[in-house]
């Protein structure tokens, strides 16, 4: 299957600093790709390149196959959905006449954007002015309007910022319903946690290069970061660290009398199994390292390469 | 051309929304009423047509109030959008830049034209019911025409501003400026260096660039020398003689200075970074 976005050496810069810096990308179809970063590492200057919002200083980008500042980069958009950060709309007009103004640019008729009203649950508010409407609401609005002619590759900047947890699940329903459609899915997210079970591909940009790429698990591995096993045992031998772990495990006795131990990720199975023949055992908690510690670990040692 | 009118279509309906049509079609009409019957009181029964009258007091008007509302639309329509953020979004569809730039400009000509047409349609309404004849119609129906052209000219000088300028008060600012340079400052300047000259540099044919180099005076000497009864009453007389400046040359002037920011401003766009 040929990439549906394609990126080689691509650099873009504002005056003398470089928003992206030589970047060279590939998504496939069907794939969820996170690009996470913090603030200023380019994530959106990328999907604004994507898009063919702004010229790359130098490199290429092909998107569905097409340069998408070209004419017929602009047809492709056709096939394009785009949530920016901050999505913003007249206040003036309705959520059904904004939907339906951005369908007629898409060229789909007035029962599509019905349809999606329903889908993000904004079919109450149809005809009342975007004015009224609250943050979580506008950003269901933006999202509705990204999934105007059912995209096959989908650009959402930021999408779950202002949503509470429950329309951030239900949000996260509709993307995965979409990677299920074969909808390739780019999103850019400060919440890392909330991204872990559900990208394919996660992108860590660092002032406009990849520092690193890959699924959560392949991260793992190359952050080397510790597994950490709390183990909760019977009165007596609390607050102390069993001897069987000598050698295969870091101990330690947590404030709360817990014993925990930390160990590389391919001593984990054997850990397991030795803590399981300890007598008085009541509890074992495992803590794989969260996307969150593999970032602040790959910032902190930018040596770690792909 | 679909994209043009879907875009026109969403300004219109933002200026029904957001009570610009209302307002500007009850001001001027509320002017346009105001000078018709005020201003033919002098003139008592002696003056041919009363509408004439009026064509010369609701030219005047159009020159002062036409231009402002016409900036005021439009030097907002490319910077605001940046600013919220709406541009980013709706340039992410499959629409050429320049296809938003001429989508909103018809739109918001559409919006002027229909204030114009009803404001003063109305008072042209009120005078007919009340004198019951219609002489003088057709340079009645010239000058809305031409009112409405001068509003196109100064909505896309509006539209360059917007386009260029990257703060929304700095675009505010220039379209004031614009307005003021047109309607008051240059007519000023032009006066005294006239006064100054007294004839011996500036030739017939100098002063003719020099009022088609301001779409306002352009506007002007298009209606208030268009037919005899209107350049007697305007005062016009002794211009409309000497300016070789026929209605076709001040018609292509006033198109020209549409066509021209508006294409700038569609460059302009095409060129901002995003």
């Amino acid at each position: 299957m040929t990439a549906l976005v394609e990126l080689e050496k691509v650099t873009k810069r504002y005056g003398t600093h470089a928003a992206v810096d030589d970047l060279t990308l590939e998504f496939g179809a069907g794939q969820c790709i996170a690009l996470v970063g913090h603030n200023g590492a380019g994530k959106t200057t990328l999907i604004k390149l994507m898009l063919g919002l702004t010229h790359p200083t130098s490199g290429r980008v092909r998107v569905l196959g097409v340069d998408p500042l070209s004419g017929a980069g602009q047809r492709a958009r056709l096939q394009i959905g785009y949530l920016p950060e901050n999505v913003a709309f007249p206040a003036s007009l309705t959520g059904l006449e904004m939907l339906r103004f951005y369908g007629r640019l898409k060229r789909r008729p007035r029962a599509e954007c019905e349809d999606l009203l329903v889908q993000v649950g904004l079919m109450g508010a149809a005809h009342k002015r975007i004015g009224t409407y609250s943050k979580g609401m506008r950003q269901r609005l933006g999202l509705a309007q990204a999934l105007l002619g059912a995209p096959r590759l989908l650009f959402l900047d930021e999408p779950t910022t202002g949503l509470d947890p429950f329309l951030r699940q239900s949000f996260y329903d509709i993307v995965a319903g979409l990677r299920g459609r074969g909808v390739t899915t780019v999103l850019s997210s400060h919440a890392l946690s909330e991204l872990e079970t559900r990208v394919d591909k996660i992108v860590v940009l660092h002032e406009g290069t990849q520092l690193v790429a890959g699924t959560l698990d392949t991260l793992r591995n190359l952050a080397r970061l510790p597994t950490i096993f709390r183990l909760r045992l019977r009165n007596g031998l609390a607050g102390k660290v069993p001897a069987i772990f000598e050698g295969l495990a870091a101990g330690s006795v947590a404030a709360d009398g817990a014993i925990e131990l930390s160990c590389t990720a391919d001593r984990k199975i054997e850990v397991l199994r030795r803590a399981q023949g300890i007598e008085g055992l009541d509890d074992i908690e495992i803590l794989s390292p969260s996307l969150d510690q593999l970032y602040a670990s790959f910032l902190q040692d930018r040596r770690v390469a792909p | 051309m679909r994209n043009l009118l879907i875009i026109a279509d969403k300004e219109i309906r933002d200026g029904l929304r957001n009570r610009w049509i209302v307002a500007t079609t009850l001001l001027l009409a509320a002017l346009a009423l105001t000078l018709t019957f005020l201003g033919s009181v002098p003139t008592g029964t002696v003056g041919a047509s009363r509408l004439a009258v009026t064509v010369v007091s609701l030219s005047s008007l159009t020159i002062f109030l036409v231009p402002l509302i016409a900036l005021l639309l439009a030097y907002d329509a490319v910077v605001g959008e940046f600013d919220r953020g709406t541009l980013l979004l709706l340039l992410s569809y499959p629409v050429a830049r320049w296809q938003v730039v001429i989508g909103k400009f018809l739109g918001h000509l559409a919006i002027l034209a229909f204030a114009t047409a009803v404001g003063y349609g109305a008072a042209a309404g009120a005078l007919l019911v009340a004198d019951g004849h219609v002489a003088g119609l057709a340079t009645f129906a010239r000058m809305i025409g031409s009112s409405i052209l001068l509003g196109a000219v100064f909505v896309a000088i509006g539209y360059l501003i917007s386009a260029i300028v990257r703060d929304r008060g700095l675009a505010g600012g220039f379209a004031i400026g614009v307005w003021l340079l047109f309607v008051l400052i240059y007519d000023m300047a032009l006066l005294g260096l006239l006064v100054v000259d007294k004839g011996r540099t500036i030739s017939a044919g100098m002063l003719d660039a020099l009022l088609l180099l301001n779409p306002a005076d352009a506007f002007r000497v298009l209606n208030l020398t268009g037919s005899g009864g209107v350049s007697q009453f305007a005062g016009m007389a002794g211009l409309s003689e000497d300016a070789g400046l026929s209605p076709a040359v001040l018609v292509s002037a006033l198109l020209l200075w549409t066509v021209l920011p508006l294409g700038g401003a569609a460059l302009a766009l095409g060129r901002r970074q995003l």
